[in-house]
């Protein structure tokens, strides 16, 4: 269990794994992500399920190495296991028939977005989904995300895919241009989701986001995850991942996420390049 | 005899100075000759009132007996007929409200160190006979899902193997244990000690299967589809639970269980060779617990305080303990809550407190702390780790929809069996008693272990 069946490279030091976990794979739904540790001495971290086959009793994650965890996840390849998956944690998405639904997946927030944005489609929405990243050599799954929504809109910072622009401008363009959206669904950096939920907020379109905190066990018990949504106190491996974007506290979330910085970079640095740490 | 009967006989230690530097384990145990001397000190009473202050009723007076006698090995059998973690009771139990405290000798002199006793026979053993060289033995009798690997769940799991049933324990962690290995720290109960545990409970014919999480991998009622005739649940409360002051969310302020979780769990303390990361300021404020305050100074505070609102008899703590956290150099700031965190620039810098004076006893029968008007005084502090209690993980309950809940949350299961409201469950430990101790874990797994043996002999 747990063997990886596939790795494929798809963006910049983005890579996908198609892994070996049937329980997950039968239980998984939108939404949900699992828990992983690489290494005997790695960390507890949390991906997002992109996609899941029950019938093969496989998930799908895509990671960005960006941090140590997610280096040693890099150094994988297929044949090797993961040493622990857990889940699928967290709440699965709502998923409602509203009649246009808005999907905007940031970077490797694309991944987050993918399972949610058909999940909304075969319920009977029209989804659109915005794409966007830094760079074209930071994008991928447009042909998957095509597949799964009404309208895929792509979008790059540098202009070298798609349309030049942030993934909000093309959000705010879709409701200046009149179109009844009923709900959008955010997942990418803290500060895109931010972004997204001011730019829906004078329109007052309901707005879920995929938070994305720190998690150390994700099972509810420790409160590493804790964030702020409507002045209480919420755990996002419990309560969450889903919130909305509205009530989110992501000045606090932003600060929050920057508590072990120092520490983050050490061990960066440790495995830059090497295969151990 | 040279040495006064009055005197109960030292629990050798790591010298302060040194351990506070280390996580290895502080308390060193008995030898041969000094467990014998100890328990010629017991009195081999007709009352034995030992016996009765334990929460599993071990028969005491007969461990004892034996190691006067020099025979270990059979001390350690009777120890084992009753509990099924020696190595972990002996060591965490706080015996002083239990066995010692009712101990006849206790009277009139220091009470027989009953818990060191334990230990010793059950290290005894360990020595020799390691798990490791155990038969592998098989069961093959009626499917029994046991979900969480801590005191309770390891229990079940042991007295049903032992019965011949066909055992599968899940765990939502990594790592089995529960609060063993995640909550008590290395330098109070080694992990190898609990591995050793669970790899005995293991050879007994049980199956282990971590990082799955009933309630989302599998259901309760999924794991009765798939052929179990009856599940234990004991998955805690592992839930922390937050004081709701101004400044709770700075950076720099966590729960004891996220503190504990890094640093035992996670081995944060040999950071960067594990690469979970925990981070103590110089002035660190622990709300509530003594684990986390030592915990803290072993990974370099210049200052650590416990910070508790009651006095010190009310301290849950095992006493030993907070001997060995003042030796160490930790501070008890008692009588004295925290009302307010003030941050700067996201992280926490320091603590306004109130000083309290004990009123009236509240429904656990704990004098209640009342807050002197006008006491506020403010310190600098840049770690805050709140330990001050812990609620039910609601995962199971969310996803069981028959298993009556109280509504705190907790399942609500029947005192002398285990029994929950939905046919074929049991469950037992803090998810339903609320946070307590392992011994009393293991009781109730004891006690559920009998019902469920009970229940699936006259199906």
């Amino acid at each position: 269990m747990n063997t990886i069946l596939t790795k494929k490279s798809v963006a910049d030091s983005t890579s996908l794994f198609v892994v070996e976990a049937p329980q997950i794979a039968r239980k998984a739904q939108a939404g949900q992500f699992v828990i992983l540790r690489v290494v005997q001495e790695g960390e507890r971290f949390p991906l997002t399920i992109a996609d899941f086959d029950r019938e093969a009793g496989t998930i799908t994650l895509v990671s960005l190495s960006i941090g140590a965890s997610t280096m040693v996840l890099e150094t994988l390849n297929e044949g090797d296991r993961i040493l622990d998956v857990a889940g699928p944690l967290g709440n699965p998405t709502r998923v409602e028939k509203v009649g246009v639904v808005a999907c905007v997946g940031g970077g490797v927030g694309i991944a987050a977005v993918h399972p949610v944005a058909r999940a909304f489609r075969d319920a009977g929405n029209c989804v659109i989904s915005i794409i966007g990243a830094k760079s074209k050599s930071k994008l991928f799954w447009e042909d998957k995300m095509a597949q799964a929504s009404t309208e895929l809109i792509v979008t790059s910072d540098d202009g070298s895919a798609g349309r030049q622009g942030f993934v909000t401008q093309r959000l705010q363009e879709l409701i200046d241009a009149g179109r009844k959206i009923g709900l959008v669904f955010a997942a990418g950096p803290a500060i895109m989701m931010k972004m997204v939920a001011k730019t829906t907020l004078p329109s007052g379109i309901k707005t879920i986001v995929s938070l994305n905190p720190v998690m150390i066990d994700g099972t509810g018990m420790c409160g590493g995850c804790r964030v702020v949504v409507g002045g209480q106190q919420k755990f996002t491996c419990v309560d969450g991942p889903d919130f909305d974007a509205h009530e989110v506290d992501f000045d606090l979330l932003l600060t929050r996420l920057t508590a072990y910085r120092n520490e983050e970079e050490v061990t960066r640095c440790r495995c830059k390049g090497t295969r151990e740490l | 005899m040279a040495k006064s009967i009055s005197a109960r006989h030292d629990m050798p230690r790591q010298e302060p100075g040194v351990r506070r530097h280390n996580f290895q384990e502080v308390a060193l145990g008995y030898d041969q000759e000094t467990a014998v001397a100890e328990a010629n000190r017991c009195l081999e009473c007709k009352n034995s009132p030992c016996v009765r202050g334990c929460p599993v009723e071990i028969d005491i007076p007969a461990f004892i007996r034996e190691i006067k006698k020099g025979n270990f090995a059979e001390s350690i059998k009777i120890v084992r007929e009753k509990n099924s973690l020696p190595a972990v009771c002996g060591r965490v139990c706080p015996q002083e409200d239990q066995c010692e405290k009712v101990c006849t000798l206790g009277k009139k002199a220091q009470p027989v160190a009953i818990g060191r006793l334990e230990r010793f026979v059950a290290d005894y053993e360990r020595e020799r006979r390691p798990v490791a060289g155990m038969p592998q033995h098989a069961t093959s009798g009626k499917k029994v899902a046991v979900v969480g690997s801590g005191p309770a769940g390891l229990t079940v799991a042991g007295d049903l193997a032992k019965l011949g049933y066909r055992v599968t324990i899940f765990e939502a962690l990594h790592k089995p244990g529960g609060v063993l290995v995640y909550g008590i720290p290395e330098f109070r109960l080694p992990k190898a000690i609990v591995q050793e545990e669970v790899d005995y409970i293991q050879k007994l014919g049980a199956e282990l299967r971590t990082s799955v999480i009933i309630g989302r991998t599998i259901t309760v009622d999924e794991l009765m589809a798939d052929g179990f005739e009856a599940v234990f649940i004991g998955s805690g409360a592992g839930l922390p639970k937050f004081k709701g002051i101004p400044g709770e969310q700075l950076n720099g302020v966590l729960s004891a269980n996220e503190f504990l979780t890094r640093s035992n769990l996670m081995k944060a303390y040999d950071f960067p060779t594990h690469h979970t990361p925990i981070r103590v300021g110089k002035r660190v404020a622990v709300v509530g617990a003594v684990d986390s305050a030592r915990t803290a100074l072993r990974l370099g505070a210049d200052d650590v305080a416990i910070v508790y609102r009651r006095s010190r008899d009310e301290m849950p703590a095992r006493a030993e303990e907070v001997e060995n956290a003042e030796e160490e150099g930790v501070r008890l700031d008692l009588l004295t809550d925290p009302i307010r965190l003030i941050g700067e620039n996201g992280w926490v810098k320091a603590m306004e407190c109130l000083r309290m004076e004990l009123g009236e006893p509240d429904a656990s029968g704990r004098r209640q702390p009342v807050p002197i008007k006008g006491s506020e005084f403010i310190t600098p502090i840049d770690t805050v780790i709140m330990a001050i209690a812990t609620s039910a993980n609601p995962l199971i309950r969310q996803t069981t929809p028959s298993l009556e809940c109280n509504k705190r949350g907790y399942i609500v299961a029947g005192e002398e069996t285990g029994k929950t409201s939905k046919d074929g469950v049991w469950a037992g430990g803090d998810i339903v008693t609320g946070s307590a101790t392992v011994i009393l874990a293991m009781g109730a797994g004891m006690k559920a272990a009998l019902d469920i043996d009970r229940y699936l002999r006259s199906k």
